[in-house]
């Protein structure tokens, strides 16, 4: 035990002889280590979060299609899906874009019927006559308004609309609403102009979960031009968007996996002269190549373990303290209104611990291999290269 | 102080703060995730919300889960894609599907 500590002595006073360049790597490694560790911890947190919610989504939805392209359905759609055996409430919904010309920003109207329970994660009230709305956290802040205040939109005719904010979305809820305005069913098919008897979609509810595909199934049989969208899909959907081989993951992924294995290779590649003296020297006063290798392991164990941990570290508070501000610009494209971060941290170690053994164990071997040529080789014509 | 006393120290103290993190983030997904998670999922029943309001750029970064097939390149036949949060929202899982049937 002795021994090894003398020996990881030993190589810590290499590393400090050598503290700039060692500074260096330590800090370009954690750095490597904390984007792909962020870019793991928020796309988990994410999904996680997406398949949790979304959980609760309808049971199927059915748009209508024409030409390719998403069409407004005839509300006597209703009728036919009904006849399926096993199928609950159907209702049309009534819903769509609106683009805010005012703040370049783009916001979703959707209309609401009937009277809705009390929500927690709005203050004030939801919509309980005409003329009242209810706006996501990224609309009150992009208009500068709040409960109480007034919502002038311009409707299908060109002429502006006023709303009364009767509740606004907490920023808790930013995820899911920030974009989003909630107005009475009545005014949003008179503010689109919806033609009469037209939804935007239809959610089905199906009373036994197993049963979904095959009416999916069936109303695509009775209805060739819908398209039933089931809830399945739908967290599919969100798996496959946060999933590691999607576009972002993949880009920033590669390009720090691409940057840490130039520095794993530069290491392999060969030691320097004064590295090589060093070990013949060692040979030369009585070490064994199997200490020389214990030195370089720790050489490498001290600098990828304290890379690690400090990446891991600053990953965790990255994402989940400061809602991985460095990361968002490069999720946010071109979204005007974009939702604050308020992930809730969802970790899975089996990430951590394959970024560590993608990480830490090349770089140790980096280390040691060359290291291990030159062990091998006679101390003097080493000492003399 | 020898050297390896500060190095198994410091290391010792990483490995403190990574396990406070991880038991505090594990803690707060019990109580207050929970919480929170509850209350969205009564957002989403209640609304019948299908999407996370992440990317507004276009109908179908906002709605990945409603988008048709050919929403990307709804311009003209092979307009190429020019919003950003394209290239990050991967393919349907189901247009994957039929690409490999």
């Amino acid at each position: 035990m002795i021994r090894h500590l003398k020996i990881l002595e030993h190589a810590l006073s290499t590393i400090v002889r050598r503290k700039y360049k060692n500074f260096a790597v330590i800090v370009v490694y954690s750095f490597t280590i904390m984007v792909l560790a962020s870019i793991l911890f928020l796309s988990h947190s994410l999904k996680t979060e997406a398949a949790n919610i979304l959980s609760q989504a309808p049971d199927l939805i059915v748009q209508r299609t024409m030409a390719g392209r998403h069409e407004l359905v005839p509300e006597n759609y209703v009728e036919v899906i009904k006849g399926n055996r096993g199928v609950g409430k159907i209702t049309p919904r009534y819903w769509g874009y609106y683009y805010d010309a005012l703040t370049g920003s783009n916001y979703t109207i959707l209309g609401v019927t009937g009277a809705l329970p009390e929500m927690e994660m709005v203050e004030g009230a939801l919509p309980s006559r005409s003329g009242e709305c209810v706006v996501g956290e990224g609309v009150a802040r992009a208009r500068r308004i709040g409960v109480g205040d007034e919502l002038i939109l311009v409707n299908s005719q060109g002429l502006g609309q006023v709303f009364e904010v009767a509740g606004k979305f907490t920023a808790a809820s930013d995820i899911l609403t920030n974009d989003l305005i909630i107005l009475g069913e009545r005014d949003v098919i008179d503010f689109f102009g919806f033609p009469q008897g037209r939804a935007t979609d239809i959610t089905v509810e199906i009373r036994n979960p197993s049963e979904v595909q095959n009416i999916a199934g069936r109303i695509k049989r009775d209805l060739p031009d819908a398209r039933p969208i089931t809830k399945q899909e739908i967290i599919r959907t969100y798996d496959a968007v946060f999933n590691w081989r999607s576009g972002m993951m993949l880009t920033i992924f590669s390009a720090a996996l691409v940057s840490f294995c130039i520095l794993a290779w530069d290491k392999a590649t060969g030691l320097s002269g004064e590295e090589k003296s060093e070990i013949g020297i060692l040979k030369a006063i009585g070490w064994d190549t199997s200490d020389i290798l214990e030195l370089k392991f720790w050489e490498g164990l001290v600098i990828s373990l304290t890379s690690f941990l400090l990446g891991l570290i600053a990953a965790f508070v990255h994402v989940f303290y400061f809602g991985a501000t460095i990361l968002a610009p490069v999720i946010k494209g071109w979204s005007v209104l974009f939702p604050s971060f308020k992930l809730i941290p969802f970790v899975n170690l089996y990430q951590v611990f394959v970024i560590g053994f993608l990480t830490v164990i090349p770089y140790i071997a980096s280390t040691v291999i060359p290291s291990w040529k030159a062990a091998i080789a006679d101390p003097e014509s080493v000492m003399r290269s | 102080m020898r050297k390896h006393l500060i190095f198994i120290g410091i290391t010792g103290l990483e490995l403190a703060l990574l396990a406070v993190l991880f038991v505090l983030s594990a803690d707060m997904v019990r109580t207050k995730g929970q919480r929170q998670m509850n209350s969205k999922s009564q957002l989403v029943a209640l609304l019948g919300l299908t999407d996370l309001s992440l990317w507004t750029e276009a109908r179908y970064t906002r709605h990945p889960s409603q988008a048709d097939f050919f929403t990307a390149f709804q311009d003209f036949p092979a307009a190429i894609e020019h919003f950003p949060a394209g290239s990050i929202v991967a393919p349907l899982p189901s247009v994957v599907f039929l690409k490999k049937k």
